[in-house]
């Protein structure tokens, strides 16, 4: 990545003219607005948020319907939905990742077909998954406003990310490995989980963590189908609050609910941020060692 | 042979063909997702379509879907402004920003501002609505109450699909071929110029693509504007006016819809997916060609 941009920004000749020192500055101009906007919802997040916090807002569960206390039963609820999503998403999501980059040719119909479907999904925007969500896992198989119907229902929506994250990975490992799996006398499922998916593992985990940060994001999809309900979820049939929806409710619904809502936001950006740039390096650093290594 | 604890070779065939069928099964389910949810939103929209003709979604007098009147006809115009008002202030920053990373920025400040767009891609939408519903609704206010209106919606998602636009556009611009770049150099062209003339058009067509990828990501995006338009049903006149999008909408109304209500909302929400398919196909013939 590093490599091809630095590049192309050297054979450019300098700017000279009136036309050329116009449009240069207008490039620096737009980088400068955006890199001010960005800081400016930093900074304001967080001079809203960072007196409320402490181990306790962290720790409490929430009273008054969210104006006190903390956010703990809300913490909770929103990692069992997380951890739901994940259990069902990943190893569908990685098996068809290893389908499409290992089994089927790149011009077939079914890798075509697969892979154009999962393009199609992550473009479906996340109320529509609510709606179905609702109507499939609320509704047509019982399991009402849970965690459990939030979760699969994220699910869903993980499904694009995980594969074409792992499917890039995949693709990614040298064909040296493959034929010297063959050459050992390896079976091609051998090759797969001794050998591919190890080399593999950096990419995995960066998609893995893009879709943790997804999944934590998500709001409109959890609207009707894991519900509004800010107590401790005694099982996974309750309902529960996910932290994305708590910001929601206390800003729009509830008078007086800023300052929580501040706090809230400011936890749910930070948490983000990490595992976002995380991901990010994960992924670039592992390129990096590639490109050494070969 | 190899002599090992765990038997890595897995000799027998029937393993590996129980693997590819589940693998096979995976990537089925994975694909059939679409279709399923397809299916759902037509079974739940399939009564009211049944019952009323199609057309009386847009010549109804009103939205009042408790006594029968279901026009979304000023909830899709209050999509297309938003969405356009947003394409239409993202496309130039989105653009400006890629060529920042590509050709004008110093290889660290590059990388630097890369990061950044890709974490403004990630911040969550119910975070930038409410930065923009305590900060942008308060400031539009003062220029123009009542604050909550179309510009501000206009303005949340510009942020947000920006990081679309101009990551796509980055990758379109990556795969310019060097010796055009090279090539234009040595004929004594400026930087400018061989941007314009040169690598924007070579580029187009990715750039292209990812604009309308962008524009499916607005036309769908739910919370940041539930927050901050104001939510009243109307055709906007002014960008100051409050406004509510098909998603909205559908949020709004869902947790208390019962019947031919409940279908409605499922009926809107058919048309959104519609929508982005349709952007999808468009994007994806743009970007083979």
């Amino acid at each position: 990545m590093g490599k091809a941009e630095t590049a192309s920004a050297r054979a450019m000749p300098s700017s000279n003219g009136w036309h050329d020192r116009l449009a240069e500055w207008s490039v620096y101009a737009v980088a400068l607005l955006i890199s001010a906007v960005f800081l400016w919802i930093l900074g304001d997040l967080a001079r809203g948020g960072i007196e409320h916090l402490s181990w306790s807002f962290l720790l409490d569960p929430p009273q008054n319907a969210g104006r006190g206390g903390g956010i703990g039963s809300i913490l909770v609820s929103t990692i069992l939905v997380l951890l739901i999503a994940l259990v069902v998403a990943l190893p569908l999501g990685w098996a068809a990742a290893v389908m499409l980059a290992e089994y089927v040719s790149s011009g077939s119909r079914f890798g075509y077909t697969v892979r154009n479907s999962l393009q199609i999904l992550a473009a479906v925007p996340s109320i529509v998954f609510g709606l179905f969500g609702n109507a499939f896992f609320s509704i047509y198989l019982g399991l009402g406003f849970s965690i459990l119907s939030g979760g699969l229902t994220l699910a869903c929506m993980l499904l694009p990310i995980l594969v074409s994250t792992a499917e890039a990975g995949l693709r990614a490992l040298p064909d040296t490995y493959r034929s010297s799996a063959v050459a050992l006398g390896m079976s091609r499922a051998a090759t797969v989980f001794h050998v591919l998916l190890p080399a593999a593992a950096p990419a995995l985990v960066a998609g893995l963590l893009l879709g943790i940060g997804r999944a934590m994001a998500e709001t409109a999809a959890l609207l009707f189908t894991s519900g509004y309900v800010d107590r401790m979820p005694g099982s996974l049939l309750d309902s529960g609050r996910t932290l994305a929806v708590h910001i929601f409710d206390l800003s729009m619904n509830l008078p007086g609910g800023d300052v929580a809502a501040h706090a809230s936001a400011l936890v749910l950006i930070v948490v983000l941020l990490l595992i976002n740039l995380l991901a990010m390096e994960m992924a670039t650093g592992w390129q990096r060692g590639k490109i050494v290594t070969e | 042979m190899i002599w090992s604890k765990r038997n890595i070779l897995f000799p027998s065939a029937s393993v590996d063909t129980l693997i590819l069928w589940l693998l096979r099964i995976a990537s089925g389910i994975a694909a059939g997702m679409v279709l399923l949810i397809l299916f759902f939103l037509l079974a739940e929209s399939l009564p009211l379509l049944r019952e009323i003709p199609a057309v009386r979604f847009v010549t109804d007098s009103s939205w009042q879907p408790t006594e029968g009147a279901y026009n979304l006809a000023p909830m899709l115009s209050g999509t297309l402004y938003a969405a356009g008002g947003a394409l239409f202030l993202a496309t130039p920053l989105g653009i400006a920003s890629a060529l920042f990373v590509a050709y004008y920025a110093l290889p660290s400040a590059a990388r630097i501002y890369r990061r950044l767009i890709e974490l403004l891609a990630g911040i969550p939408s119910v975070v930038y609505g409410f930065w923009a519903l305590t900060t942008l609704v308060p400031l539009i206010n003062e220029l123009h109450p009542p604050g909550a209106s179309l510009l501000a919606g206009i303005l949340v998602l510009t942020l947000m699909i920006l990081p679309t636009v101009a990551l796509t556009a980055h990758a379109a611009l990556l795969a310019v071929p060097d010796e055009y770049l090279r090539g234009a150099a040595a004929l004594g062209m400026s930087r400018w110029s061989i941007i314009r003339g040169v690598v924007l058009p070579a580029a187009r067509m990715g750039v292209t693509a990812g604009i309308i990828l962008a524009a499916g990501r607005a036309i769908g995006e739910t919370m940041a504007v539930l927050m901050v338009t104001g939510n009243v049903v109307q055709h906007a006149s002014t960008v100051y006016d409050p406004i509510r999008t098909l998603a909205a909408n559908i949020a709004l109304e869902m947790p208390y819809a019962l019947g031919d209500h409940r279908a409605a909302l499922f009926v809107s929400g058919l048309m959104l997916m519609l929508l982005v398919i349709a952007l999808w196909s468009a994007a994806a013939r743009i970007g083979r060609n």
